[in-house]
């Protein structure tokens, strides 16, 4: 087993740069997701760190050996591929086994290999029969099975769920969290769903045209984003954004307020700053820590154009006066109605500022906000938070 | 009104289904009269003595005893076919796959390879032998002349009988680009991330070629080997051109003495016994093939539908 370290990993599709300057330091044993949307690079990272492609600057080390310039076979790695990649003329034994026999391994141990992820991912009986006779979950067990048999310090995984149905998705979940509690090998895996990256992951990398735009916990990312990208990529119903004017107010509070609100919001800080632009910051609040209040307490005012109701809450989709669009969350069946006028308060908590470059002021969290991330930080593994969705 | 509105609608209906096939007669009747039909009547043709100016009789299955234990010439042509067939078709698609892979591979350039080695099956049949008949001439073809360069005193490939028939194999080949083409689009089918998993598993590239790239080339060469067997049955404009059967008939193909027994000796009923004896040979091959192939050939129709079944 051991930890992947990246240092200042380039690569360009000709003159197109896909990855500029990655740098990430992933601990032994860690679950980490790369996640981010289309067109990220997230895929291309983890193909450069199979070794499937080359690249333009930098290195990959994996626990203490740099393999930056090693032949993928020779890197010590496993890969499960999106599509499975299985080869569909051998049976599943013949599948599992391929790689090892190619490589002298001796029969009896190829076979207690086969036979050992076999049992751990229960396909036994199904060793016998080829791909096309399989379903696209024992698909995807054998393809996991192939990277297992390999006893690979390191496992890459490309979108292996994304094939699949959501409701098998959320069991291979599940499924794949107890495999790397069991295993206790560094993974990495990419999605392009933030459930499965903050669901399974000890750690996520949030990329962003291919730069790091947050490394951090799932708890971490969803609140205390660092930047704008990162606060507007995760969590859905998508955060709302507003643009503010924000003055110091002491070393530890940034008073808001400006033409678009109503009345003014004391954000307390984290950390002291000394320093503040006038112009351009961005308020970002989420869609359920808005609140619907008398007119006279809000902050801003609009009227509602749509209201999807899905049981346990109503997503309230409104027009600000100012022609922006907004959405907030109420609980249950809150009873708004299309076409009325609403007033919304922006509790200071929950306020995240940026400023004009994007960058997250350090704002200050509550207590309880501040141990749930604490402790995840410090958990490593225990990663199955169950089946939300 | 006085028309029964049942008929009527039974009337349409039958006019419907008719449509399909009026759209289609252009090709059934050309089927009909120029494919069927001549292949029936030589059927009946091979019954008979068939002169191309005279009497006809019936002589029943006289043509085919007569052929099988009276000309000898009909297996001495048989042997130099098989022979031929021996070396070609086994050339043709061996030679095919390795051009395939090497254009498969990214490099510059590949796709003016691609047309390069693919212009010869474009050329004429009769240009081809014209080339080919000065590369093997005895006093001033280039290959002689390049061989002399080496210190080698080059055979006479077309008047030597041991040399003749290898000759024509090579210059067959030369229009190995139909093969090649159709292995390339096959290659260019399988999905790339076997090759991937392979790699990451240390799998070398003779075995990803074996093991992975056969097996799911394996329908493609089924094809080309029965696509093979039948040209090399069926040769006959280069020998015909570049030999005329000689020296000693060591190139004197079975489809040639199908053709000199019509259109030399004007035996039209028994080269259509021959023809038919050819056909039978050819199918029979071809059956045997397509045998073996349940042993041998994969098909996928695997990757590209992705069920995605419950599990």
């Amino acid at each position: 087993m051991a930890g992947v370290q990246i240092n200042q990993l380039h690569k360009k599709f000709g003159n197109l740069s896909v990855l500029s300057g990655v740098d990430l330091d992933i601990a032994d044993g860690e679950f980490v997701s790369f996640l981010g949307p289309s067109g990220c690079g997230k895929t291309t990272l983890l193909r450069s760190i199979a070794g499937l492609e080359d690249i333009n600057a930098g290195a990959v080390i994996l626990g203490d050996r740099e393999i930056t310039q090693l032949a993928p076979a020779k890197r010590d790695i496993a890969m499960v591929f999106q599509n499975y990649a299985l080869y569909p003329h051998m049976n599943v034994y013949k599948n599992l086994s391929f790689g090892l026999s190619l490589n002298g391994v001796p029969r009896a141990e190829i076979d207690e290999r086969v036979q050992n992820a076999a049992r751990i991912l229960q396909i036994s009986e199904l060793l016998k029969r080829r791909p096309k006779q399989l379903s696209g979950g024992q698909r995807q067990r054998v393809a996991i099975g192939r990277a297992i048999v390999r006893d690979p310090k390191l496992f890459l995984l490309d979108e292996p769920l994304s094939n699949l149905d959501a409701g098998l998705r959320v069991t291979m979940r599940v499924e794949l969290a107890n495999l790397h509690k069991r295993l206790g090998v560094t993974m990495i895996y990419v999605t392009h769903d933030q459930v499965e990256a903050m669901t399974l992951s000890n750690r996520v990398v949030v990329l962003d045209k291919g730069k790091v735009a947050q490394f951090g916990t799932p708890l971490e990312l969803f609140y205390a984003p660092q930047n704008l990208f990162v606060a507007g990529f995760i969590g859905s119903p998508k955060m709302n954004f507003l643009s503010v004017d924000a003055t110091l107010e002491g070393a530890r509070s940034v008073r808001l307020g400006g033409e678009e609100l109503d009345g003014t919001i004391d954000v307390a800080l984290n950390v002291p700053i000394s320093e503040l632009q006038n112009s351009g910051h961005t308020l970002g609040i989420r869609p359920d820590n808005v609140e619907l209040v008398a007119e006279h307490e809000a902050h801003v005012h609009g009227q509602v154009v749509l209201v999807e109701r899905l049981g346990t809450e109503s997503q309230v989709h409104l027009n600000l006066d100012n022609g922006q669009s907004f959405t907030i969350i109420t609980r249950g069946t809150h009873p708004v109605s299309f076409g009325e006028r609403v007033h919304l308060k922006f509790p200071a908590q929950h306020c995240h500022i940026f400023n004009a470059a994007g960058e997250a002021l350090p704002r200050a969290l509550d207590a309880e906000t501040r141990s749930l991330i604490d402790r995840q930080k410090q958990s490593h593994g225990a990663t199955t938070r169950g089946e939300e969705r | 009104m006085g028309t029964d509105p049942d008929s009527a609608v039974q009337r349409n209906r039958f006019f419907e289904k008719l449509t399909p096939y009026l759209f289609i007669s252009p090709w059934i009747l050309g089927f009909l009269f120029f494919t069927l039909g001549p292949l029936i009547f030589s059927l009946v043709m091979s019954f008979y003595d068939w002169p191309v100016v005279g009497e006809r009789t019936f002589v029943g299955v006289d043509n085919y005893r007569v052929m099988l234990t009276e000309d000898p010439l009909f297996w001495d042509s048989l042997w130099v076919t098989i022979k031929f067939g021996l070396f070609f078709v086994p050339f043709n698609i061996i030679l095919g796959l390795l051009l395939a892979v090497l254009l498969n591979q990214k490099v510059l350039g590949s796709g003016i390879f691609r047309t390069i080695f693919y212009l010869p099956s474009v050329i004429s049949g009769v240009a081809l032998v014209t080339i080919w008949a000065w590369i093997y001439s005895h006093e001033y073809g280039i290959l002689n002349f390049l061989l002399g360069l080496a210190g080698i005193e080059g055979p006479n490939w077309l008047g030597d009988p041991s040399w003749s028939l290898l000759a024509i194999v090579v210059a067959s080949l030369w229009g190995l680009g139909g093969t090649m083409l159709i292995l390339l689009t096959g290659l260019q089918s399988i999905p790339k991330e076997l090759y991937e998993a392979a790699k990451i598993s240390g799998v070398p590239a003779w075995a990803r070629l074996v093991f992975i790239t056969i097996p799911m080339l394996s329908p493609m060469l089924l094809f080309t080997f029965i696509t093979s067997i039948i040209a090399a049955f069926q040769q006959l404009t280069i020998a015909l051109l570049l030999t005329g059967g000689g020296p000693l008939e060591s190139t004197y193909f079975f489809a040639m003495y199908i053709y000199d027994n019509a259109f030399q000796y004007f035996e039209m009923g028994f080269a259509a016994a021959n023809s038919w004896v050819m056909f039978l040979i050819i199918l029979a091959l071809s059956m045997l093939v397509m045998k073996s192939s349940s042993a041998w050939v994969y098909y996928e129709g695997e990757m590209k539908n992705k069920e995605q079944a419950d599990g």
